[in-house]
């Protein structure tokens, strides 16, 4: 089922999925310490709720903080609090972050399981309470919490849930294999989020490149009490981001600079669905997350089911360390993901992997050509070309007017230019800086 | 004799438009104060906007009008104050000259290098990603935006330490690098002798010590050392109180990872008595 259409521009990356997509998702064994920074997701950071010397259970709320674009977070182990110190993360430098030290006890806290019953009798409102005290946030890259998603403001209506299951950067497959073997989480999940958010409808989305996928969730949809569809997509980046996502299934573009709640849909990550059942039937918050360690410089590829807060290096010895020490570490996929620069940082609730590469390939800088490359692989209508005169200038006016705040940070442009210009990374700097002045100005 | 008619009647029109231009010269003539001219042609006429007026010929009228203050440009210095003070007669304020200074030392082989940066050449862009390549939080990134917007080449980016020299001979004090600088390691002072911390990193002292060599280790040795307690440990940092420091030098000497400077210069003395002997004379 596809009514839509397809989107403008796009490209074509090598996928490198096959690392890692028929590997089965594997247990990574409870690790020593873990590092919890108070800021795993898109809002307001958090207030730790424990102090050093604490003993925290498994699934016990330690940080929260009273404001809505948040979510709490939970302890992935039983154990002790070390202490609350500055730790590197992965996409802030540094930040406070919660150390808890592992006791080898399984000790839980079982909170928020809901019975079939429980499930239908719930309003939308405590549905949604009941997602955000399982600190659930979009578990797709850009960790924005769910609740607040699902929370359409009075006078919006939803009639659509998306389920994004596109898997559109290359290297990742954790979406894939979560599809693959843990689908009934996945629909009970969806089935939970389509309540909350009083969606009438559910329509799952997946690339055509994982067809094992779409055959799973396509013989078990059956189970949801709501109608429910799985629509094959076409391989393109960035079918993913969900703009795309909702033009390509139904047609609809959202308005620049709105969300996708104005033209009635809600897109949510599988992973996110995943958690989301699992908490419904386990009653495990969100302390663990399924990614995917890959890239030619690793021993072993894998997919990992790890808690939230395992250090990089425990992971990577867990894999089998390095063939080779990798020129280039990026968390995320290689497209939208963020290069890092030690072993040190944590896994957050953000996290959909890491990609550990050989070489680090550079393309030399030399002056735009004009060929207009960019522009025709936009899949935002924009004129990168232009975009970037205006950074490298300092017209953030100009920028402005043109659109640079609907760059979805895709990376398609600075991949495709001939002239080696990080075209990217020009608008990234032209966004800060609007974003920047309109705060001030604000005030 | 062709020729006759058209000349007399050109130079009949050209005198008369000649006349009619002095006339409207005379009748529509602007009036300003000769004064704003002169002290345009006194300023540096570099139009950098660095005193806040839209170019020198904005602040030479705002000057003679209105209340700008005679050493409203930082480009000029003293010479150029003291010559507008003279004509104007008014007395300058504060005659002292601002600096850009750097507040680290966390150049190549001092801070812990994490990775390479790759992308755009600019700390500014280097900045927008969130994770940097050097260890520290707060220090200087290295990559020259400071060099390159200095209007008057004043700032030269040291290739063995990776840190920008900043030239006080050159550096007019004008702000453009403070105010670029993401990671505000840039900090305008009096460009007089002074002695300074060169560390801007709140990190606790066990920090800085893993992430650099030099950066302030949060030790207080200056503080106890400070005959005049000058020295003060306040929201986690060390804060030098310019007004009772006496310029002694112990703290300097003292400071374990020489992070603490003593800064040179005899601008001030210089520009007092230059402007005490023009307006005297």
């Amino acid at each position: 089922m596809m009514i839509g259409k397809l989107f403008h521009g796009g490209i074509h990356p090598p996928t490198f999925k096959e690392l890692t997509a028929q590997k089965p998702i594997k247990k990574f064994p409870s690790p020593e310490k873990v590092y919890l920074p108070l800021l795993q997701h898109t809002g307001t950071p958090l207030q730790p709720l424990v102090k050093k010397g604490d003993m925290v259970k498994r699934g016990q709320k330690i940080a929260d903080v009273d404001a809505f674009v948040t979510a709490p977070l939970h302890s992935p182990i039983a154990g002790k609090v070390l202490g609350i110190e500055e730790w590197p993360h992965p996409t802030r430098g540094k930040f406070g972050a919660i150390v808890i030290e592992n006791n080898g006890s399984q000790d839980d806290e079982i909170n928020g399981v809901l019975s079939q019953e429980e499930m239908e009798g719930m309003d939308p409102k405590s549905i949604q309470n009941w997602i955000r005290e399982g600190g659930f946030v979009g578990l797709g890259g850009a960790a924005f919490p769910t609740h607040v998603k699902v929370s359409p403001p009075s006078g919006k209506k939803i009639d659509t849930l998306l389920i994004n299951g596109a898997e559109c950067e290359p290297f990742i497959t954790c979406d894939h294999r979560v599809m693959m073997e843990r689908t009934d989480f996945i629909l009970s999940g969806a089935y939970l989020l389509a309540r909350a958010c009083g969606a009438q409808k559910i329509i799952f989305g997946i690339e055509k490149n994982k067809p094992d996928c779409i055959e799973k969730i396509t013989g078990s949809i059956h189970n949801i009490p709501l109608p429910t569809q799985v629509s094959p997509l076409p391989v393109l980046y960035p079918q993913g981001s969900e703009k795309h996502l909702i033009l390509t299934i139904l047609g609809k573009e959202v308005p620049p600079g709105g969300l996708p709640l104005d033209v009635q849909v809600v897109v949510s990550n599988v992973q996110t669905a995943w958690a989301i059942g699992r908490n419904a039937q386990e009653g495990i918050p969100l302390i663990e997350r399924v990614i995917t360690l890959t890239g030619d410089s690793l021993t072993n590829q894998e997919n990992l089911d790890v808690p939230i807060g395992a250090r990089l290096l425990d992971l990577v010895n867990y894999c089998g360390g390095f063939q080779v020490s990798p020129e280039k570490t990026i968390m995320g996929g290689p497209m939208t993901g963020i290069a890092q620069v030690t072993l040190e940082v944590p896994v957050v609730k953000g996290t959909s992997g890491f990609v550990f590469l050989r070489k680090n390939i550079t393309k030399e800088e030399y002056s735009c050509i004009r060929c207009g490359q960019c522009v025709d692989h936009c899949p935002m209508y924009l004129l990168p070309t232009d975009l970037v005169r205006y950074a490298e200038h300092g017209d953030f006016e100009e920028a402005k007017k043109q659109r640079a705040l609907d760059c979805i940070e895709c990376g398609s442009c600075s991949y495709v230019c001939p002239a080696g210009i990080p075209i990217t990374h020009y608008i990234k700097i032209a966004k800060a800086e609007i974003l920047l002045r309109a705060k001030k100005g604000g005030k | 004799m062709s020729i006759l008619l058209p000349t007399v009647l050109i130079g009949i029109l050209g005198v008369a438009f000649g006349y009619m231009l002095a006339w409207f010269a005379q009748k529509f003539a602007v009036h300003t104060n000769p004064l704003i001219k002169k002290i345009e042609e006194i300023l540096p006429g570099a139009n950098c906007g660095a005193c806040g007026y839209p170019g020198c010929s904005g602040l030479a009228e705002k000057i003679v009008n209105e209340d700008a203050p005679v050493n409203a440009c930082p480009v000029g210095g003293v010479k150029v104050w003291t010559e507008i003070a003279k004509l104007t007669g008014k007395t300058t304020g504060n005659l002292e000259t601002k600096k850009a200074m750097l507040v680290c030392q966390g150049g190549k082989g001092t801070v812990q290098e994490l990775g390479a940066y790759q992308g755009i050449d600019d700390c500014r862009a280097a900045a927008v990603l969130g994770v940097s390549h050097i260890g520290c939080i707060s220090g200087c990134l290295g990559l020259g935006t400071c060099e390159k917007i200095c209007p008057f080449d004043a700032i030269h980016i040291n290739p063995e330490t990776g840190l920008p020299i900043i030239d006080w001979e050159e550096c007019t004090g004008c702000g453009k690098c403070v105010e670029e600088c993401p990671r505000k390691v840039l900090v305008l002072v009096p460009g007089r002798e002074q002695v300074r911390l060169a560390c801007s990193s709140p990190a606790s002292g066990k920090e800085v010590r893993r992430v650099c060599s030099k950066g302030c280790i949060k030790c207080q040795l200056c503080v106890k050392t400070c005959p005049v307690q000058a020295i003060h440990f306040q929201d986690g940092v060390i804060q030098i109180d310019q007004e009772k420091c006496t310029l002694c030098g112990l703290c300097v000497e003292k400071c374990p990872t020489h992070c603490i400077l003593h800064l040179m210069s005899k601008d001030r003395k210089d520009a007092e008595e230059t402007l005490s002997s023009v307006l005297n004379s």
